[in-house]
């Protein structure tokens, strides 16, 4: 490809409307007039959806029709949208990397939805850095590198089995690592399943074995992964089991360690006996309760025990079915038992299970609502609760009462995000890479979630998710190769001292020194180097180049960013 | 007499793309609300931000500085924020040496999970920068933010800097642990001494200057010039112009 030069540029900037996300906050028009009185500018457009089809339409015939060499994109943001309009650049014979994203809406018009002009006076700024540095940019080719055709699933409940098998059918070589000294997950302690009233021990039981026995899958359980390193394609994790460590090599890595109950230790005078979890009652039901032994004539269930409060504001999702299974349950075992579900909100999404709540109450199950600052009162056998229709507190004899408690994450979820450098939320939830767009996906490549680990789901859910994981992360096991981003350092040698500093900060032993005519001098190895910059950012003789983030480029934003001021 | 309008900060931020780039994603996308003072520019890490950047920012007129990082053991590229976090502290000192009030420059980590925390941070920050009141860019303050400049781009304080991380892990070669206290006040002395000596250049750059008068333009005793007007004309830096009666000029070479 022929060199650009900066004085050749040619930008064409296309601003994004995003229905009303952007031109409802701010002053588009204004935006497109004033991108038009910027140097190098050579075209300007406005669109609906920049990133629709008939947006993309148009940045390729803009670059055909108009000589643009530069394209900037004043829309969302590069972290999910980026790779998308590169490719569209490439489609149009231009490099991916004469590409410039400036972030418009997540970071100006969603944020400064009060204040339209600042907020466009800020993206006028924004766009002016933004086309500055696109002037500098210049092309890079990357360079591909081979996949180790083998996955990491870690954990191994309902999600990471289902995962594993999927990977492992379509060949891959998997390594399936369960802390608990069996697999099978949450669903080892659950009785019954909903909606079908199936129980869930064949159920897991034979995913069990079929897991186990299949040639592709190593099963490492009680077993914890110790270290990941590594990037896409070329993981390398140490797992240990007992007293040995084993070290593998994979390409892709998918987390599925599930979430547990929550310990309710102080709520509602829980104490594991009379008062349990609906997890405890699964248990129970599983060996065999038996309710007239037990004296049980009367069960109280209190939903969103411990969820939907400040400390946990998020809904736990699969509680109100459990509570509605198991209600129905006690019922069948005895018709003479009454259970009470006590509830803020009763959420059984989708057409099956809203017929099972219907169910329940044709069947004689008793639904009271309970406001959240009047929660319900437990004392020696009895529960108090204030049914605010009728303006009464009723006092309800249990025998027992249920606490449906929230799922929280896995213990252990922050030191595995830490080694993976991917993200977990307060709760100890993982976050995916984009809610919709890349829900499966961490930003970090190569590494994929689904299950419990990431939200509480049920087994549908969490199979549906584990099906996704595995055809994510088959594409990368398929195609054997990865580009990896030409963000990388480069070493001036002229001006290299062989100081070996660079070699020293260095995370990733990227850049060594090496024997050369003129002494030694820094060399960057191109496949291990991440392109963080540490190196370039403290070269004592400046002879080190970020690629695409180069010192000329970012002093060029900000001197753009005071140009309108001075 | 009307409320006038509050003076809007011009801050430029520097955000790595895996943590507190996603964090500023997050909160737009939470619709927290933050005031329009903040100007992004994204890099991969915050161990990408050379103290040029930030300095070269104050000369333009820019009124706070925000690099924000991944939090201490999540940096994305395993230490890049714990180089950010010793660079900023080097840029810290100089500020405060030239004049401009280190309060202007913010450190702090937000992941990709903590929106709000960063929409706190960036109201938070505006605040303290409106109640600093504009830069006021005067050609004292120019000069001595290029001398800051030239100071982190020296090899000694690069060289201090890039080590410090690997000095405070790991011991010296005799196996004995490194007394971080005293590498600190060495950092220090030299960060001074740099600024002072290329602070020097800059003002003997145009015409010969007695010792004195540079004393009174640094506002300086004449004996802590003097020093440095030594340790520079052996270094072959600065040079004797002329002699006005007793007074030797001296002027950069």
């Amino acid at each position: 490809m022929a060199a650009f030069h900066a004085e050749e540029a040619r930008v064409g900037v296309f601003i994004c409307d995003c229905g009303s996300n952007i031109a409802g906050f701010l002053d588009v028009p204004q935006l497109m007039e004033y991108v038009q009185t910027l140097p190098h500018v050579a075209f300007a457009q406005e669109n609906m959806y920049t990133c629709s089809d008939s947006g993309r339409a148009q940045i390729i015939k803009g670059i055909q029709e108009h000589g643009l060499n530069r394209v900037v994109v004043a829309s969302c943001t590069p972290r999910t949208h980026e790779p998308l309009f590169r490719s569209t650049c490439q489609e149009a014979g231009l490099n991916p990397y004469l590409f410039e994203f400036v972030n418009i809406r997540d970071q100006c018009s969603w944020v400064h939805m009060e204040e339209r002009q600042r907020g466009t006076e800020k993206a006028k700024d924004l766009l002016r850095m933004g086309v500055a540095r696109a002037v500098l940019l210049e092309p890079q080719e990357s360079t591909a590198v081979d996949v180790t055709r083998a996955a990491l699933v870690i954990g191994g409940g309902i999600a990471g089995m289902t995962a594993a098998l999927n990977l492992a059918n379509r060949g891959f070589e998997v390594k399936l690592v369960e802390r608990q000294p069996e697999l099978g997950g949450l669903l080892r302690r659950v009785h019954t399943l909903y909606p079908s009233g199936a129980l869930a021990r064949p159920f897991i039981q034979e995913k069990i074995e079929t897991v186990e026995r299949h040639p592709n899958i190593q099963v490492l359980t009680g077993a914890t992964v110790r270290s990941v390193r590594g990037f896409v394609g070329n993981y390398e994790a140490v797992v240990r089991q007992g007293e040995r460590e084993y070290g593998f090599a994979v390409g892709v890595i998918v987390v599925a360690i599930g979430a547990r109950e929550l310990q309710p230790d102080g709520l509602y005078g829980y104490d594991g006996q009379r008062v349990i979890t609906q997890g405890e009652l699964e248990e129970r039901l599983a060996s065999g309760l038996d309710l007239g032994a037990s004296g049980i004539r009367s069960v109280a269930m209190i939903q969103c025990a411990g969820a939907r409060c400040p400390e946990r504001p998020y809904c736990s999702r699969i509680c109100c079915m459990t509570a509605i299974k198991n209600a129905m349950l006690l019922q069948e075992m005895d018709p003479a038992v009454r259970v009470y579900i006590l509830y803020r909100d009763m959420l059984t999404l989708g057409a099956e299970y809203e017929a099972l709540y219907h169910e329940a109450r044709a069947r004689g199950v008793l639904f009271i609502q309970y406001q959240p600052d009047s929660p319900p009162q437990v004392s020696a056998g009895q529960v108090s609760i204030h049914d605010a229709r009728l303006g009464e507190t009723l006092s309800i004899p249990t025998d027992l009462i249920v606490l449906s408690v929230p799922l929280v994450g896995r213990e252990g979820a922050a030191e595995l995000a830490q080694m993976l450098k991917v993200p977990v939320d307060e709760h100890g939830f993982f976050l995916e890479a984009h809610v919709k767009l890349r829900p499966l996906d961490f930003a970090t490549d190569g590494i994929y979630l689904c299950g419990s680990a990431h939200w509480p789901s049920d087994i549908g859910e969490s199979v549906s998710q584990a099906y996704g994981a595995a055809s994510r992360a088959s594409i990368l096991l398929s195609r054997g190769q990865v580009e990896v981003e030409p963000i990388i350092s480069m070493v001036d040698e002229e001006a290299c001292i062989g100081c070996g500093l660079c070699e020293t900060v260095c995370p990733y032993s990227a850049i060594t020194l090496a024997d050369t005519g003129a002494g030694r001098k820094a060399r960057t190895v191109a496949a291990s180097c991440k392109g963080c910059g540490v190196c370039g950012a403290g070269c004592p003789e400046r002879a080190i180049t970020m690629r695409h983030y180069q010192d000329q480029q970012i002093l060029a934003q900000i001197d753009a960013l005071m140009e309108a001021v001075a | 007499m009307t409320q006038a309008e509050p003076f809007q900060p011009r801050i430029l931020g520097f955000l790595c793309n895996w943590c507190s780039y996603a964090g500023a994603d997050l909160a737009g996308v939470s619709r927290f609300q933050y005031p329009p003072s903040l100007r992004v520019i994204r890099v991969m890490c915050s161990g990408r931000v050379d103290p040029a950047f930030v300095l070269h920012a104050f000369s333009r007129g820019v009124d706070g500085v925000m690099v924000l990082g991944c939090h201490p053991g999540d940096c994305h590229y395993a230490t890049g924020n714990y180089y950010a976090q010793n660079r900023v502290g080097v840029l810290r000192q100089l500020l405060g040496l030239a004049g401009l009030d280190p309060e202007r420059l913010f450190l702090d980590w937000v992941s990709a999970g903590e929106g709000e925390r960063f929409a706190r941070f960036v109201r938070q920050f505006t605040e303290r920068v409106q109640a600093l009141g504009p830069l006021e860019l005067t050609e004292t303050l120019r000069e001595n933010l290029a001398a800051a400049r030239r100071a982190v781009e020296s090899e000694q304080i690069r060289w201090l800097v890039g080590r410090k991380r690997e000095l405070s892990e790991g011991a010296n070669v005799y196996d004995e642990a490194i007394d971080m206290q005293a590498f600190d006040a060495l950092l220090a002395s030299s960060v001074e001494n740099e600024y002072l000596r290329n602070r020097l250049l800059i003002l003997a750059a145009g015409r010969p200057l007695s010792v004195k008068e540079m004393a009174a333009g640094m506002g300086l005793a004449p004996r802590a010039v003097l020093a440095h007007v030594v340790a520079l004309e052996q270094a072959g830096q600065l040079g004797l112009a002329t002699i006005e009666g007793n007074s030797p000029k001296y002027q950069r070479m």
